[in-house]
């Protein structure tokens, strides 16, 4: 069926994200892989409501609800960074070490 | 009075305690108060003597002190005839000794001066201590503490480095052979089931220590006995000890700590008596000293070593007493000993006192400058040489006739050389130093000031008188008073006269020798000078030598070794793990990035693994 190819996709997305997140040295490009990794969920949910329980969308809400949450987690993390960068000059991971050895 | 003899230790100990802790500052309180307390001592030891005397018998008191299992240990006193003369001789010589000290070391500091006399007075408490103890451990602990007394007082100057290195080198001596002295008192206490003397005495009697026991038990109480009163091989601390003050060579290496040995042997004498052997070689030990320390005090310079020398010998003589049953004649030569010897040590401290060197050949004259000292060192040589009627006569022929009735001929022969050699070098002495013209240009000799010369004055009278009461006219009174009874032991009597004209012979002999070679300078004995064996007798027959090279340098190399491992081996494997730990934090330190990242990949590496796990 139709639906092994898109959770294929999904995994492949996840681990790009994954890939992504544990890579990336600019912190909004972090954000973005985490963005990465709750699409790949969300298609997960849309391909199983379409090929396994089309009448009652269980899998469309529960989309809605991961793209809202991801919106206000996207307005933290950017709050966050721009505070950091105010104080680092910087949106490098890497430079946020002051608590470092 | 015999009740409160526990006084006599217990009033110099007093003495200490102030002088320590209360008087150092004040000298003439500490001096008096010594003096006044070793009066004390004095007289209660003569009332104690006076007691035994009229009462003959063996007096015993204990307390325990503690116990542990089945041993009880006490701290107690066993007045007999033999301890009561002991207390009135230590006493007496620590009493003349104290007041001479006064003179002698007038020119010291107030705290040093009262150091002296509370050393002093400790010495005496731990000598008198070991006088009165009734059992093993009491004595060990009053032998090991006139050991410490002595390096501390012959280390009384202690800046000088001579005279530390002797001090050190005393306690060592002492103390190795006290180690035999240890082993000696377990072995007996545990072979007896207790440490009393009188009760191991009974022990003996009943028979149930078997001999072969007691003669080992009696050679290693006569190895402390050797350490303490350096005999051969434990010999060489004691003309080195010679570098503290005179009244200490004279109290303490004269007449009292080295008859300390002299003493433990009589004490013990029951299990000398019952082990096989053990008394023969006390009496040769004793003989060989006796000849050996002779002959190297024929060559001495120093005039403190030449009297060093001879105590050795004479000490080796109450040995060799000891050895061939003659426990009268060695405690009898014990007591005249210490009254002759301390007279001569005080008449030699004289002489440096007013010359400031102790060499007899800077020297020369002194019999006009100093008249009181030169006849009071006259009266000691002559008593010491075994002149009738000075007490050294009876004392040394009751050795020789007991050596000679004893069957040991050599002893004899050895004791007979001996009596020969120290009429030699004592009238050489006496004839260097206070005949002649003065040497050394710039000394100006002065006679001694009276606190010195009283005390002479008193040795000189009693080297004198002492032996009579051993003599025919007083129906040898000492001999009954002091003396064991044994199954297989008697006091060998017989041979008097001819010991007496061979005896008399050889003294006669040994000062005339003297007077031809320092005195008239009629022979002249130059020519041994070069002979390797002259070399060898003043140079004390390189004993110090032979055992810097054999024990000293072996050990030293030992403990070199020793440091060696300690520092690499054992401080390196500390070291080691500490650095190991240090290195292993280096490395697993840099896990820890600070970075989520990281952190991150080693939760997803896990992750994975264990689904490969799960999987598979």
């Amino acid at each position: 069926m139709g639906l092994t190819n898109y959770l294929i996709l999904g995994a492949v997305f996840f681990c790009i994200g994954i890939y992504g997140v544990l890579v990336r040295r600019n912190a909004v490009m972090i954000l973005i892989s985490i963005e990465l990794m709750l699409n790949a969920a969300n298609l997960n949910f849309v391909a199983f409501t379409k090929y396994v329980d089309p009448v009652k969308l269980t899998g469309h809400i529960f989309t809605i609800f991961v793209i809202t949450i991801e919106a206000a987690e996207v307005v933290v993390g950017l709050a966050i960074i721009l505070a950091g960068y105010r104080c680092l000059k910087s949106i490098k991971v890497e430079d946020i070490n002051l608590m470092k050895w | 009075m015999i009740n409160n003899a526990w006084l006599i230790p217990g009033l110099p100990l007093i003495a200490f305690i102030i002088i320590t802790f209360f008087t150092k500052r004040l000298r003439n309180i500490s001096s008096y108060l010594s003096i006044g307390i070793m009066m004390g001592s004095f007289l209660l030891a003569c009332g104690v003597l006076k007691e035994v005397i009229i009462r003959p018998g063996r007096y015993e008191f204990s307390l325990p002190w503690f116990e542990t299992g089945s041993f009880q240990i006490e701290v107690g006193m066993l007045i007999d005839p033999l301890c009561a003369v002991m207390l009135v001789v230590v006493t007496l010589v620590s009493l003349m000794i104290q007041i001479y000290s006064r003179g002698y070391l007038e020119t010291e500091k107030d705290v040093d001066f009262s150091r002296y006399y509370s050393f002093i007075s400790l010495f005496t408490f731990s000598m008198l201590g070991l006088v009165v103890a009734n059992n093993f451990v009491t004595i060990f602990v009053g032998w090991e503490l006139v050991g410490l007394c002595s390096y501390l007082l012959i280390g009384y100057w202690h800046h000088k480095p001579s005279a530390a290195a002797a001090a050190k080198k005393a306690f060592i001596i002492t103390r190795l052979a006290d180690a035999g002295f240890l082993i000696g008192i377990l072995c007996i206490a545990f072979y007896a089931g207790t440490f009393n003397f009188l009760a191991i005495e009974r022990l003996i009697q009943e028979g149930q220590l078997t001999a072969g026991i007691l003669s080992t038990v009696a050679i290693l109480i006569f190895l402390g006995a050797m350490g303490k009163s350096a005999q051969f091989p434990f010999h060489t601390w004691l003309p080195d000890a010679m570098e503290g003050p005179s009244p200490v060579s004279a109290l303490i290496h004269a007449a009292t700590m080295v008859a300390a040995g002299v003493y433990l042997v009589a004490r013990t004498y029951t299990i000398f008596d019952a082990g096989l052997d053990s008394l023969i070689v006390v009496g040769y030990v004793g003989g060989f000293t006796a000849l050996f320390a002779a002959s190297i005090g024929l060559c001495q310079n120093d005039i403190k070593r030449v009297l060093a020398y001879s105590t050795l010998s004479q000490l080796g003589y109450m040995m060799l007493a000891l050895g061939v049953g003659g426990f009268t004649a060695g405690m009898f030569h014990l007591t005249t000993h210490a009254f002759f010897k301390a007279l001569l040590f005080l008449a030699a401290g004289s002489v440096i006192h007013a010359m400031h060197s102790n060499d007899i050949w800077d020297a020369g004259g002194l019999g006009k400058k100093m008249p009181a000292t030169a006849t009071v060192f006259i009266i000691g040589s002559l008593a010491i040489s075994g002149v009738p009627p000075f007490a050294g006569f009876w004392s040394k022929e009751e050795i020789l006739v007991a050596a000679y009735a004893s069957g040991h001929l050599p002893l004899f022969i050895m004791g007979e050389i001996g009596a020969f050699l120290t009429a030699f070098y004592m009238f050489r002495l006496c004839f260097v130093t206070f005949g002649g013209q003065l040497r050394k240009k710039d000394a100006h000799p002065h006679e001694s000031p009276l606190v010195m010369i009283f005390p002479m004055g008193i040795l000189a009278f009693l080297s004198i008188v002492a032996g009579l009461i051993d003599s025919p006219w007083m129906g040898h009174w000492f001999g009954k008073f002091v003396f064991f009874e044994s199954q297989h032991l008697r006091e060998a009597h017989g041979g008097h006269q001819i010991v007496a004209i061979l005896s008399l012979s050889v003294a006669f002999l040994g000062i005339l020798g003297a007077w031809l070679v320092y005195g008239r300078k009629v022979i002249s004995l130059e020519f041994i000078k070069p002979m390797v064996i002259y070399k060898t007798v003043f140079n004390k027959s390189y004993f110090d030598e032979i055992y810097q090279a054999v024990i000293i340098k072996p050990f030293l190399g030992l403990t070199k070794f020793a440091l060696g491992f300690d520092l690499k081996v054992v401080d390196g494997l500390v070291n080691g793990v500490a650095s190991i730990t240090a290195g292993c934090g280096a490395v697993i330190r840099h896990l820890q990035t600070g970075l989520v990242q990281t952190y991150m990949i080693m939760a997803m590496s896990g992750l994975i693994i264990l689904l490969f796990i799960w999987m598979f």
